[in-house]
């Protein structure tokens, strides 16, 4: 048995349940011939995995950075691929915010999608049995099917139930993600040469050398970084958020571009230390640039689908510069702010489609002074922006919060170059918020607009007590990344305190 | 008993004559077609049932071992599947559908004696049996298009092909004239003596050359488009998939030869590959027809199956097996749409898949599978393929060659896409239902689940075909 894995006890296999449980769960929808019937079997479904998985917070150790709740079986022996699950801190939030937010997909998607219902909602649950094993496997070959796999169903996704230019937008998205991940598998290949197995635990800490490392981080690099998307990677998010169907956006915002972000810290920092610190300055000045043209692209925007999405640019820069900048303040904060990204990026997509299913457009002209009308709706809507711009007191000013200390602490000129982004934020919301809620002399027409009904609120409801919760209280969350937050810093500490020359190179693109 | 070891190849021939009589008299070609099927899926019974047979017949010029009778069991499944789905031969005449089932079973006959075949001489003949029953397959598409290119297309295959045969014989010549024996298992110690030699690595190379003119590598390939076009539509799935897996075996053999190292010779179709694959990709991104993007499509995919060739050891063997058992069935699956979504037999443009999801769900998701699969995406038996062929090379270090091989893999893919794009994302317009015959249906179903389960648990066919390996190296 492996020693980087405790095995699960709970007495059945938790992990491939819920790995397996949602592509169960589309054998039914072949079945059943009534649409309302398949909603209803598909939101019973996706809480049912909700419920299941909130087994793993509380039996979660959150003493140990091992990976915990194990599976693994021999799968092909002749190249030594196994079937092998197991989550760590690193991986346990994100879990549990994807089958967290599958009932809500479902829900936002229930007058919204009329035509072809249970295809649609097959590929939802396609789509999470793939997230879900992205975040668990812990062998290469696995992981990389699953990362792979995913594109069919999101493809789809976009493609067939998408707005009116989804065939451009649906290809961008799969080309550009196809086209970065083909040199990931030959990375794949690489490290499995040099370590005989494909076993991701077990090609951290070894002693590749420097430039085998810098080859493999490249070839990461590139798959990671369009998925998060990261400056200048990132033109296929706004095609893909403004065509996807409601649901589409919110699988793409809250959990697909995680992936980006959580293999940089699965994959880059442990098994190519060395060429991350070595490429770190460069990361940091793109998230930067990310953070900074993010903010000023989405304070243009006149649609509110693409103002989002340049958001997410914005936001995802924050985190790649709180996992780049190595330090635990900076890697938590970062941690936080994928779950945070999700919860109100997520809302505000749902937001955005609730709006437009009433009035048949994204535009921020016609959307304005619907406050009047819908009272709830841009309550909503006013909490989810501040959590946007990092309010304090939403989630999102404690994630913030610690990337910009952790990266105070690596440099100040870094930290302070992504200052105005925070600014930025607070600019494009605002403007947004104000427009919806209260418009000008001149707002269209609004009276027609019913405010949100019960399943509306209950979409949102969950969303908001989310980002209350981690604003005021974030320690639940945070107390569960710390061990393997420390263990992945020592991870890439050990070559921190290694080769000299790349430190002094290190240096002399990052003044102190 | 040497008559059991041969009753595959006895059974076949012994169809090929009841046909023959059939052909004789008047009879109805949806009988003959019935009878044809029946008597195709009893000779994969056969096949499956003499899987683990071993012996030498004919003065050792035959042998039967689990290489070849591994093949034998994926030609004959793949024939009995083709002749399963192609319900009615639409592009062909009435008069002549006999003859047809005739003469494909005589190809499949050739082939299933092809891979058994260890000597020069017999791999010649039986190679040129299988190939001039397919020269005549072509020709016999009606004229519908009023301009004779199933014409054009069978001269251009058959001299294509004659021009191949002719510089696979001055091959063998080579080795002939080298080492003075055409037995292979002789071959094999005679050629490490002189595997050094100039003459050697030409000789291997042409004769290498003859069967990739039947895999359609470059530059061996230009028949590829104008015969996937010219020819019907069930002669073209016949001929995309079935031939291609006695290649392999065949170059799989040939390249016995050259183990354990002959680097001028890997050399060589490392550039054959990466060409290949480029001008295959390339080129199928412009096609419109569907047939001529799967030729080109074809011609990349052989510059993959070459992958596994290159590495001379067994593991690269048994996934070059793996990937081109894998294709047949992608290819299959593929062929059953068109052949089924074309009503009269015509060749279909890509764009005459538009709305294909409500005409024919079914044949919808089929090609989806299919499209995916032949571009690499998992879980299907595409990816697997493309896995352990990349694992493989670069296992041997030919770290160049399976960066191109990748970077291709994202060229392919948008005409792959293309064409789900096109049956799923658009609205039908005119075009009306389809309706597909209940056995379609489920060899539809069939061949998306082989292809999904090869793709996931690839270990048994695997194991097998690396155990087949084994036993001729």
């Amino acid at each position: 048995m492996q020693d980087f894995l405790i095995m699960n006890t709970l007495g059945y296999p938790i992990l491939s349940l819920l790995v397996f449980l949602p592509l169960a769960g589309v054998i039914p929808l072949l079945i059943l011939k009534n649409d309302a019937a398949a909603k209803y079997w598909t939101l019973f479904i996706t809480i049912v995995i909700a419920v299941i998985s909130l087994q793993l917070y509380f039996k979660f150790d959150k003493t140990t950075a091992l990976y915990q709740f194990g599976v693994d079986h021999a799968w092909i022996p002749m190249w030594d691929i196994r079937y092998t699950l197991g989550i760590d801190g690193i991986s346990l939030l994100l879990i549990l915010l994807t089958t967290m937010i599958m009932p809500l997909c479902v829900l936002c998607s229930w007058n919204y999608i009329t035509t072809r219902v249970r295809p649609f909602l097959a590929c939802l649950l396609i789509m999470e049995t793939s997230m879900l094993g992205v975040f668990m496997a812990l062998d290469f070959v696995l992981f990389y099917i699953l990362w792979e796999a995913m594109l069919i169903p999101m493809y789809l996704l976009i493609a067939i139930w998408g707005g009116p230019r989804k065939i451009y937008a649906s290809i961008k998205f799969f080309l550009y993600t196809l086209a970065g991940s083909v040199l990931l598998l030959v990375a794949i290949i690489a490290l499995y040469m040099k370590n005989g197995t494909f076993s991701i635990p077990m090609m951290m800490g070894q002693d590749y050398s420097s430039v085998f490392q810098i080859y493999v981080f490249l070839a990461f690099f590139l798959a990671f970084a369009i998925k998060v998307p990261m400056f200048p990677f990132h033109t296929w998010l706004p095609a893909a958020h403004v065509e996807a169907p409601t649901a589409g956006s919110v699988v793409l915002a809250s959990v697909l571009l995680k992936m980006g972000t959580y293999g940089f810290l699965r994959f880059c920092l442990p098994i190519t230390p060395e060429a991350s610190i070595f490429f770190m300055p460069y990361i940091l000045w793109l998230s930067i640039a990310g953070i900074i043209y993010g903010g000023f692209t989405a304070l243009a925007q006149q649609d509110m689908k693409k103002l989002i999405a340049y958001s997410s640019v914005g936001h995802m820069g924050f985190v790649t510069l709180g996992i780049f900048v190595f330090n635990a303040h900076g890697i938590e904060g970062a941690l936080l702010q994928m779950i945070n990204h999700g919860v109100t990026t997520g809302a505000l997509f749902i937001i955005v489609g609730m709006i437009y299913e009433r009035t048949h457009s994204r535009e921020l002209a016609l959307a304005a002074g619907v406050g009047k009308f819908m009272p709830v709706y841009v309550t909503f809507l006013g909490f989810f922006s501040l959590s946007s711009l990092a309010f304090p007191g939403t989630n999102s000013f404690i994630g913030e919060f610690l990337v910009l200390a952790g990266a105070f602490a690596k440099s100040k000129i870094v930290a302070a170059c992504a200052i105005p982004g925070a600014v930025l934020a607070a600019a494009y919301m605002l403007r947004m918020l104000q427009k919806v809620v209260w418009g000008g002399t001149n707002n269209p027409d609004q009276s027609y607009l019913a405010d949100l009904n019960v399943r509306e609120i209950i979409t949102l409801a969950p969303l908001l007590l989310f980002v209350l919760w981690i604003g005021l209280n974030p320690a639940p969350f945070m107390d569960v990344m710390h061990a393997s937050v420390n263990h992945l810093i020592q991870q890439v500490g050990i070559a921190d305190a290694g080769p000299q020359g790349i430190l002094e190179v290190a240096k002399l693109a990052i003044p102190h | 008993m040497k008559m059991a070891l041969f009753f595959p190849e006895l059974f076949l021939l012994l169809s090929c004559l009841v046909i023959f009589l059939l052909t004789l008299g008047k009879m109805r070609s949806s009988t003959v077609r019935n009878i044809t099927a029946a008597l195709s899926i009893i000779a994969f019974l056969i096949c499956a049932g003499s899987l683990r047979l071993e012996g030498d017949l004919f003065f050792k010029a035959y042998r039967i071992d689990l290489f070849s009778q591994l093949f034998k069991l994926a030609i004959t499944g793949g024939v009995a599947l083709l002749l399963l789905f192609s319900r009615e031969l639409k592009g062909i005449e009435e008069t002549i559908r006999a003859e047809y089932y005739l003469f494909l079973l005589l190809s499949a006959l050739g082939l299933v004696m092809l891979v058994s075949s260890v000597e020069l001489l017999s791999i010649f003949v039986a190679l040129e049996l299988s190939s001039y029953a397919l020269y005549l397959l072509v020709p016999m598409r009606d004229d519908h298009s009023g301009l004779r290119e199933q014409m054009e297309a069978g001269i251009k295959y058959i001299l294509f092909g004659v021009v191949a045969t002719g510089i696979m014989l001055f091959g063998m010549s080579y080795l002939f004239g080298l080492t003075g024996t055409t037995y292979l298992s002789e071959l094999i110690p005679a050629m490490n003596q002189v595997i050094g030699t100039p003459a050697a690595i030409v000789g291997i190379a042409l004769v290498m050359g003859g069967f990739f003119f039947k895999l359609g590598l470059f530059p061996f390939h230009f028949w590829l488009p104008d015969v996937y076009q010219g020819a019907s539509n069930e002669t073209t799935a016949f001929i995309a998939s079935v031939p291609k897996l006695g290649a392999v075996a065949l170059l799989i053999r040939v390249a016995t030869l050259a183990a354990p190292s002959a680097a001028t010779l890997v050399n060589l179709l490392m550039i054959l590959a990466v060409c290949s694959m480029f001008y295959g990709n390339l080129i199928a991104l412009v096609q419109k027809d569907i047939k001529r993007m799967l030729a080109f499509s074809g011609i990349a995919h052989a510059g993959f199956v070459i992958l596994g060739i290159i590495t001379l050891k067994d593991t690269g063997f048994a996934s070059a097996i793996y990937y081109i058992t894998g294709y047949m069935l992608m290819n299959l699956a593929c062929f059953l749409v068109i052949c089924n979504v074309s009503v009269k037999g015509e060749n279909l443009a890509i764009s005459d898949l538009t709305g294909l999801y409500k005409r024919a769900p079914l044949l919808a998701f089929t090609l989806a599978v299919g499209m995916f699969a032949l571009a690499g995406i998992p879980p299907f038996v595409g990816f697997m393929g493309k896995f352990m062929l990349l694992a493989g090379a670069l296992k041997e270090g030919y770290l160049t060659l399976v960066i191109l091989a990748a970077i291709n893999t994202a060229i392919a893919i948008y005409y792959y896409l293309s064409v789900v794009r096109v049956s799923y994302c658009t609205d039908p317009e005119e075009r009306p239902a389809l309706t597909v015959a209940p056995l379609t249906q489920v060899i539809s179903i069939v061949l998306v689940l082989i292809i999904i389960i090869m793709g996931v648990m690839p270990a048994p066919v695997v194991d097998i075909a690396t155990a087949a390996v084994r036993g001729i190296m």
